[in-house]
C-alpha cells in the first residue's frame, strides 16, 4: 500500500518536473519554516436541489388550478402568484424557467450532442400539460414573469380587439425568431432579452432595466404586456389552452346576460355574445373563409420572400457572422477602433479566410431559415384571419380560452357567483 | 356542441398534444446528464476584462483564484505590482489590482504569499495578466459558484472573445491549474 503510494508520488513528481521545466518560470519554493499554503477557495455550486424546484412547480400549478377552477378565488390565485414570484423570481433569480426551457429542448433537437437534464424537460412540459387540462393556470399564478407584471396591473384599460390582434402578432414573431436563433446556433434570445430577470437579480445592464421598467410601467395600464404581446412560451400555452379539458368560466352556472363582467377582463379575453339585432350570416362567413383559403398560399409565399430578404440582418444574430464582418471591417479600416474580439481572433491560429468561409456558409443557411421564419409568420397571419372570419354565434359571455390567463378577476363581477356562493 | 359527445375532436387533439409534448420532452432529455454549470477555461482566457463587465451580476460572479501549489511566491510579483513600481509594498500606487483585492503577506525570506480578498475582487483579470506574463500563471479567473446564479445562457460566455466558457458537471465545477496538469487548467 505504502509502496504503491510512494511509486505514484514518484511518478507524478517525475511527470511534473518534465512539465515544470517547460511551464513554470519560477520554481515552487521549498519552505524551511514549515509553511503550508492555505486551501484554495472553490465553493461548490447549487444550493437548491432540482427536485425541490420541480416539486414546487407541480405543487404551485396544482394549487393554482384548484383555486381557479374549484375555489374560484382571485385572492388565492394572487397569493400563489406572490409566493411564486418570491421563490422562482427573487430566490431562484428567475433562472429555472419554463419560458426559457423551450430553447434547451429545441437545442437538443437541432444538436443531438446538447445535453438537457430531465429536470429542464420537465419544466418545459408540465405547464403545457396543465394548460391542456386546466387552461393557463401557469400564467395565472406560477410564472414569475407573469407574477411581477400582475402586481403592476393596477389601472388596466381595455384595448380594442384590432390593436390587441396586431400586437399579439409580436409574440409569434418572437417565438419564430427564438426558434431561428436556436436552430442557427446563435444563442438564446429569450434569455438575453428577458426584461424582468434584472429585477430578480437586482443587477443588470442599463438597457435591461430600461426595458423591464418600461414594460412594468406600461403594464400599470396595459396589463401584462410581456405575456400578451411578447412571451414565446405563452404562444404554446395559448395553443394548448384552446383544447383544455376544463377551463375557468366567468360564471359558475348560467350566464344571465347582465353584462356586468364585460369590462372586467384586463386581457381582452372575454368574448361578448353575438348581437341579436345583427344576425350573423353563416354564408358570408363561409365565403370570406373560402377566399382566405385561396389567398393563404400567396400570403405565405410573400411572407417567406420577406423573410428571405431579411436574412442579412438576421444573420448578424450569429456571433461568427458578426465577428467575420467585424474582422473584415477592421482589416479594411472601416472602423476607428479595434475590438478585443478582433484582436483575439488575430492572436489566434485561425486564418481570416477560414472565418469568412464559415460565416458565408452560415449566411447561406440563414437564407433558408429566414425564409422559413417568414413562412411561419405568413401562416400565423392566415390563421388569425381565418379565426376572425369564423362566424360563431354565442349567446353568452364566455372566455377566449387562448387569451384567458385564468387570473380569476372576472368571477367577482358575476352576480350569479354571489347567489351561487350563498347556497 | 360536441363537448357532450363521448370522445370529440377536442379530446382527440388534447390526447395527441399530450403525447406529442411528452414525447418531445422525453426525446430531448438526456436522462443520464446531470446538472451542469458554466465555467471558464483558464488556458483559453485572454484576460480581456469582459468577465467583470458582462456578467449579469455586479460585481461579477467571476473572480480571481490562486493555485498556491504552482505559485513561485516571488518577491517581485507580476500580478501584484505595477510594471514600473518603485517599491515592493502595499502602497496603492504600486499595486496592480484596481480595488486592492490582492493581499501580500511575508512568509520567509525571500518568499511572499498572495491571497485574494473575494469580497473586493471584481474579476477584471489585471493581476491574472501580470502573473501570466511575468510569473507562473498561478492567478487566474474562475466562475465562483457560490455567487453565480447559473444563467441558462451565460452572458459572459456570449461576449467572451476567446470562447473560454463551457458547461461543466456540477460535481466538478472548477477548471483548476495544478502541478499535475502543468498549470494548464485542464482535467
Ligand atoms: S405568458 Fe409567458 S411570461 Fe406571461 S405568465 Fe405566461 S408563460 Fe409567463
Ligand atoms: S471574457 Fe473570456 S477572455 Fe475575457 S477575461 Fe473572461 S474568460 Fe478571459
Ligand atoms: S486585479 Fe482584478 S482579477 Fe485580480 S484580484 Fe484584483 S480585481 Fe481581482
Ligand atoms: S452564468 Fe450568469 S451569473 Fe454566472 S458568470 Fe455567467 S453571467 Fe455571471
Amino acid at each position: 500500500m505504502k509502496l504503491k503510494l510512494l511509486a505514484a508520488v514518484f511518478l507524478l513528481l517525475g511527470l511534473w518536473t518534465v512539465q515544470a521545466a517547460t511551464e513554470f518560470r519560477f520554481p515552487m519554493p521549498e519552505f524551511e519554516s514549515g509553511y503550508k499554503h492555505p486551501a484554495m477557495s472553490i465553493p461548490p455550486a447549487s444550493k437548491t436541489s432540482p427536485w425541490v424546484d420541480l416539486g414546487l412547480l407541480a405543487g404551485a400549478l396544482a394549487l393554482s388550478a384548484w383555486s381557479v377552477l374549484r375555489l374560484r378565488s382571485r385572492r388565492y390565485v394572487f397569493l400563489i402568484a406572490l409566493v411564486s414570484l418570491a421563490y422562482f423570481g427573487f430566490y431562484r433569480k428567475g433562472c429555472v424557467c419554463a419560458v426559457g426551457s423551450m430553447q434547451n429542448i429545441l437545442s437538443a433537437f437541432f444538436d443531438p450532442g446538447y445535453a438537457v437534464p430531465l429536470i429542464v424537460s420537465a419544466f418545459f412540459l408540465i405547464p403545457l400539460l396543465f394548460a391542456l387540462y386546466f387552461g393557463r393556470v401557469f400564467c395565472a399564478a406560477v410564472c414569475p414573469l407573469g407574477a411581477i407584471q400582475e402586481m403592476f396591473a393596477i389601472f388596466p384599460v381595455q384595448l380594442s380587439s384590432a390593436v390587441e390582434a396586431v400586437l399579439g402578432l409580436f409574440a409569434y414573431a418572437y417565438l419564430g425568431l427564438s426558434v431561428l436563433a436556436v436552430y442557427m446556433g446563435a444563442g438564446f434570445l429569450i434569455c438575453r432579452y428577458d426584461p424582468f430577470v434584472g429585477f430578480f437579480r437586482q443587477g443588470a445592464s442599463f438597457n435591461m432595466f430600461l426595458a423591464g421598467g418600461v414594460l412594468l410601467l406600461a403594464g400599470v395600464f396595459i396589463a401584462r404586456p410581456y405575456c400578451r404581446f411578447l412571451c414565446p412560451y405563452g404562444v404554446l400555452l395559448r395553443w394548448a389552452s384552446r383544447f383544455s379539458k376544463w377551463h375557468a368560466t366567468i360564471t359558475p352556472a348560467e350566464c344571465i346576460q347582465c353584462r356586468l363582467c364585460e369590462t372586467s377582463c384586463p386581457y381582452g379575453a372575454i368574448v361578448v355574445p353575438t348581437p341579436e339585432d345583427r344576425p350573423v350570416d353563416q354564408r358570408t362567413g363561409a365565403r370570406r373563409m373560402g377566399r382566405l383559403f385561396l389567398a393563404a398560399p400567396f400570403i405565405i409565399v410573400i411572407a417567406a420572400g420577406a423573410g428571405y430578404l431579411s436574412h442579412e440582418p438576421l444573420a448578424r444574430l450569429h456571433p461568427t457572422v458578426w465577428l467575420a464582418e467585424r474582422v473584415a471591417g477592421e482589416e479594411q479600416g472601416r472602423y476607428e477602433e479595434k475590438t478585443i474580439d478582433g484582436d483575439a481572433f488575430r492572436a489566434g491560429k485561425r486564418a481570416a479566410t477560414e472565418l469568412y468561409a464559415e460565416a458565408h456558409a452560415l449566411k447561406e443557411r440563414f437564407k433558408y431559415a429566414s425564409a422559413c421564419f417568414g413562412a411561419f409568420m405568413g401562416l400565423v397571419l392566415c390563421g388569425k384571419l381565418i379565426r376572425l372570419s369564423i362566424v360563431r354565434s354565442n349567446k353568452d359571455y364566455v372566455v377566449d380560452r387562448g387569451a384567458c390567463l385564468s387570473c380569476a378577476r372576472c368571477f367577482a363581477y358575476c352576480p350569479v357567483e354571489k347567489s351561487h356562493a350563498a347556497k | 356542441m360536441e363537448q357532450e359527445s363521448k370522445f370529440g375532436r377536442r379530446d382527440f387533439i388534447r390526447v395527441a398534444a399530450t403525447a406529442a409534448a411528452a414525447g418531445a420532452a422525453w426525446a430531448a432529455a438526456h436522462p443520464s446528464s446531470g446538472t451542469t454549470v458554466w465555467q471558464l477555461d483558464p488556458a483559453k482566457c485572454l484576460q480581456c476584462g469582459r468577465c467583470s463587465t458582462t456578467c449579469v451580476l455586479n460585481p461579477s460572479a467571476v473572480k480571481c483564484v490562486h493555485s498556491f501549489e504552482i505559485c513561485g511566491y516571488c518577491d517581485l510579483c507580476g500580478g501584484y505590482l505595477q510594471p514600473g513600481a518603485k517599491a515592493r509594498d502595499s502602497g496603492a500606487e504600486n499595486e496592480l489590482c484596481p480595488v486592492g483585492a490582492l493581499k501580500r503577506t511575508f512568509v520567509e525570506e525571500p518568499f511572499y504569499q498572495y491571497t485574494i480578498d473575494e469580497e473586493l475582487c471584481v474579476g477584471c483579470g489585471k493581476c491574472v495578466k501580470g502573473c501570466a506574463v511575468f510569473g507562473n500563471g498561478s492567478l487566474y479567473l474562475q466562475v465562483k459558484h457560490d455567487v453565480c446564479v447559473g444563467c441558462n445562457e451565460c452572458s459572459i460566455a456570449r461576449n467572451c472573445p476567446a470562447n473560454a466558457f463551457q458547461r461543466v458537471p456540477v460535481r466538478n465545477s472548477y477548471l483548476l491549474k495544478t502541478r499535475e496538469n502543468g498549470g494548464k487548467g485542464h482535467k
